[in-house]
């Protein structure tokens, strides 16, 4: 049986991203896509990829009925209208910021608030590799932010293998493409601006931190730059444990957390041109790539993560995360792989 | 099947090794120098060094 999906907010890149996909899952049938902009336009209009899809966008008041609602809606958006999304659909997925952290506090410091506190407890966080367990018959769940998946990805292996345990300094620097800041854009975000720059757009307070220490239990002083990419973010992530870790401790740790999770793959110092996380080797797959090296005389660990951010960092995790709370099998509708060669993703 | 002496992971190798012979870890990606027929042995292969401005 087919199973009905609306996307709201379906002209902005995550969108298009998450029509893409499920449009290609075999499991789920796109009955609707909205937006305030482009009412009764094509979808293949504003996505090119999608021209062959038979879809208008309709208004955003007018929602369907469906079995599961994606929100890609700017963040402050899905708080306000969660009633009635929930009210449309069986099983919500929130793309935006607002489900995501676990307690009002975080968005008291690090957003303006939140509308709905009381609904935090019920959300659970989408990235099928930290929650797994709690997503089968989920009915709100909250994808994460690409910049604190690309870290928490990287980093989680070593808070569950005593490696470390919280109190530790780590120094994490993300560089990242520019179809994270949106279909919007701005001054900053034209092309004669933003090619060829490598712009430290959040040097400290990014917002993903919340998210970072919420779900590893750590703090980590954070800083992003704004890369000559459209896909991708690469986390660089500098910790330093309290007691020496051997190499043989890391591959442990990594084996042991992603040997059996089909959307991380780990390449470390091994051959090849791509010896560790690489942007352009998952653009447009739902894959992970996590690496380190050790740095003995520094007492350093490097760890590095490299994920599309419009994939495993949104609407790749929103699907994965979907297909684990309906029950499907999980990689269906992402079994694609990148491409190689690539120029900039 | 032999453990990678990088990673730790099983290597699934075919049935004609020979000593010298380089091969690649699936699970971390190293390469991989066969030492030894009888049981096969491995050892993490040399790099080849490379230059990036250093």
């Amino acid at each position: 049986m087919t199973t009905t999906a609306s996307v709201v907010g379906g002209t902005g890149f995550t969108g298009g991203e998450l029509l893409r996909l499920l449009d290609g899952h075999p499991e789920f049938a796109v009955v609707q896509a909205t937006s305030r902009s482009e009412a009764n336009k094509t979808v293949g209009g504003v996505h090119p990829n999608l021209r062959h899809m038979n879809l208008r966008f309709s208004d955003p008041e007018d929602l369907d009925s469906v079995d599961v609602l994606f929100a890609c809606t700017p963040h402050g958006v899905s708080m306000e209208r969660i009633d009635r999304f929930r009210d449309a659909a069986g099983t919500v997925v929130d793309l935006s910021a607002d489900f995501r952290l676990p307690a009002a506090e975080y968005y008291d410091d690090h957003y303006d608030g939140h509308d709905r506190p009381e609904l935090l407890a019920e959300a659970e966080y989408a990235l099928p590799e930290l929650n797994r367990e709690n997503l089968p018959g989920a009915d709100l769940v909250a994808a994460g932010g690409c910049n604190a998946t690309a870290t928490i990805v990287g980093l989680l292996p070593l808070f569950g293998h005593d490696i470390l345990s919280g109190g530790e300094r780590i120094v994490v620097d993300v560089k990242v493409g520019s179809s994270e800041g949106g279909a919007g854009g701005g001054a900053a975000a034209s092309h004669a601006e933003r090619s060829g720059v490598v712009r430290p757009y959040a040097p400290t307070g990014h917002r993903h931190e919340a998210e970072i220490e919420a779900y590893l239990g750590t703090s980590v002083s954070f800083t992003v730059h704004a890369v000559d990419m459209i896909r991708g973010a690469s986390a660089t992530c500098h910790v330093f444990p309290d007691d020496p870790v051997s190499k043989g401790d890391m591959w442990g740790a990594y084996r042991g957390q992603y040997e059996d999770e089909p959307f991380v793959r780990m390449a470390s110092g091994g051959g090849g041109v791509y010896r560790y996380p690489e942007p352009k080797a998952v653009a447009g797959s739902n894959v992970a790539e996590v690496g380190f090296e050790v740095d003995p005389p520094n007492e350093r660990l490097v760890v590095f993560s490299a994920i599309d951010n419009m994939m495993k960092g949104s609407a790749g995790q929103a699907v994965h995360a979907a297909n684990v709370a309906l029950g499907f099998e999980e990689t269906t509708g992402l079994a694609a792989t990148g491409f190689h060669p690539i120029g900039s993703p | 099947m032999v453990d990678c002496p990088e990673c730790g992971a099983g290597v699934d190798l075919h049935d004609d090794l020979e000593v010298g012979e380089i091969v690649d870890c699936a699970t971390c990606g190293a390469e991989l120098e066969v030492i030894g027929e009888g049981p096969v042995d491995l050892d993490t292969a040399p790099e080849l060094e490379e230059d990036w401005g250093e």
